[in-house]
């Protein structure tokens, strides 16, 4: 046990080679940690170093499987008996519901098929579980098990039963990271089910939840609304509950109202959740239809409003005078917008 | 020199080891008692052998921890490095210490490690953590004894340096 080099330093005082060394070590961290703040980085080394970041994944989440997989083989029989019916009460209560909803659904198409819009009430959708890692303390994320091997790309949805969860904000080759509702920098549009108010929704800073930091003074939200994602934005699809309402209190600056709002899904408890994928068709209004009106050989004279409109873009100035023909064909162009 | 290679590995391996037990969950009740693992056995090593665990040793395990937790490239690395730097400023004392005055020194170094955090985090924005951030330490400390004597009990079975 005694070594030479206990004689040699001294008992109380610290050397300045040490303390150097110190400086410099701390220097360096507080440098990376600026440069990730500012660009994250991280996310590159994550993805390099990713080939033993999984399996490490893999390895952190056996006890949680092992103490899952126990649970279920020590069940009681009784219990798993009356889960099962549970599920099967809710499996047909579910069906029921479903079978009364498609006629509906059905409609709902039709009506939809007439007014030319072409959102489809289908749900493209994957099956992921969560990979059971702790991401160091009061970080509201979660892993999953599938990754860009599977197609998954950051900002796409995450829901399960209830409502929505979060979103996909990292990927790496078979796992990627979900940001969720509750995160204080996640924030998701939403509008109120009841009176159609739309706000958006930011995760709660102090604890689980979700708040609404900013609804007028005016505005109609009463405690026991549901909110839905409104879809505006384009990253999450509308219709989905994303929660609700349990209080609404004037706010610290007292010049908005600010609504706690309980998460619809099962955040802190999923242990299956749905990856959605883009919807075929795309986000936007569709695209104009053939322009009616008069045809274009009845257009008015070149350079009025169609040569005005369309030389802004191209600089050097395409000369209507000696192209009769160019302005026929300039006005489905210059009035698409 | 087997001997030695053993110890290396047997070195290597605790490190690793605390590193994955800091990414297994634990049950959402007791999610807040969760001590941070690899400074204890940082700690430890600093203790025991004090010329295997240089600075440059805690900056790269912070490092690694950081890429595992992928919060913020650094901080980990920061946090581990003043940790063993003032263990190593007072191994002499720390090591003559009898176990109770030991845990408290123990319990110091992670308040002041979790105190480093916060203020890390404070300046990336973060807000304040629940009152439950304060208990991890306690419970570190706590176990400290314990991973201390199994730690050394483990090393003298395997008659490790």
């Amino acid at each position: 046990m005694a070594r030479a080099h206990d004689e040699t330093s001294p008992l109380f005082a610290g050397n300045a080679a040490g303390t150097l060394r110190l400086v410099f070590y701390l220097a360096l961290a507080m440098v990376l940690m600026v440069l990730d703040h500012r660009n994250s980085w991280l996310w590159q080394v994550r993805n390099t170093a990713s080939m033993v970041v999984e399996p490490v994944y893999r390895l952190a989440s056996l006890p949680g499987n092992g103490v899952r997989a126990l649970t279920i083989a020590f069940a009681d029989r009784k219990l798993l008996t009356e889960q099962n019916q549970r599920l099967r009460e809710d499996l047909l209560l579910a069906n029921a519901r479903l079978n009364r909803m498609a006629s509906v659904a059905e409609q709902n198409e039709r009506l939809k098929g007439l007014l030319d819009t072409q959102h489809s009430l289908d749900l493209n959708v994957q099956l992921a579980r969560v990979v059971g890692v702790d991401l160091g303390p009061y970080q509201q994320r979660l892993v999953v098990n599938l990754g860009a091997r599977d197609g998954v790309h950051g900002g796409q949805p995450v829901i399960d039963a209830h409502g929505v969860i979060g979103q996909v904000v990292q990927v790496l080759p078979t796992t990627s990271v979900v940001m969720l509702v509750t995160d204080p920098a996640h924030a998701i549009p939403v509008v109120d089910e009841r009176s159609g108010l739309r706000t958006v929704a930011y995760g709660a800073h102090d604890a689980d939840g979700i708040v609404l930091p900013n609804v007028p003074l005016a505005a109609d939200v009463r405690v026991g609304d549901r909110l839905l994602t409104s879809g505006l934005g384009g990253r999450f699809p509308p219709g989905f509950p994303v929660g609700t309402v349990l209080s609404v209190a004037l706010g610290d600056s007292g010049m908005f109202r600010m609504a706690q709002v309980q998460p619809a899904a099962d955040v802190d408890r999923s242990d299956d959740v749905l990856l959605l994928h883009d919807q075929a068709e795309p986000a936007g209004p569709p695209a104009p239809a053939v322009p009616a009106g008069p045809p274009a050989a009845l257009a008015p004279a070149p350079g009025t409003a169609a040569s005005a409109a369309k030389p802004a873009a191209s600089s050097p100035v395409s000369t209507p005078a000696p192209h009769p023909v160019a302005p026929a064909a300039a006005p489905p162009t210059g009035g698409a917008p | 020199m087997n001997r030695q290679r053993l110890t290396r590995w047997w070195f290597a391996a605790t490190l690793g080891f605390a590193l994955v037990l800091m990414l297994v969950p634990l049950p959402a009740p007791l999610a807040a008692f969760k001590p941070y693992w690899p400074a204890l056995v940082l700690i430890y090593w600093v203790l025991e052998a004090e010329d295997r665990v240089s600075l440059g040793l805690a900056f790269v395990v912070g490092l690694g921890a950081d890429v595992f937790d992928g919060v913020l490239l650094g901080e980990q690395a920061l946090r581990l490095v003043a940790l063993v730097f003032i263990v190593r400023h007072f191994r002499s004392r720390l090591r003559f210490f009898p176990m109770w005055q030991q845990t408290l020194a123990v319990l110091a170094l992670l308040l002041n490690d979790r105190v480093l955090l916060l203020i890390v985090r404070s300046l990336s924005g973060a807000p304040l953590p629940p009152a439950g951030f304060w208990i991890a330490p306690l419970v570190g400390a706590v176990l400290w004894p314990f991973l201390f004597l199994l730690l050394d009990d483990l090393r003298m079975r395997l008659r490790l340096q």
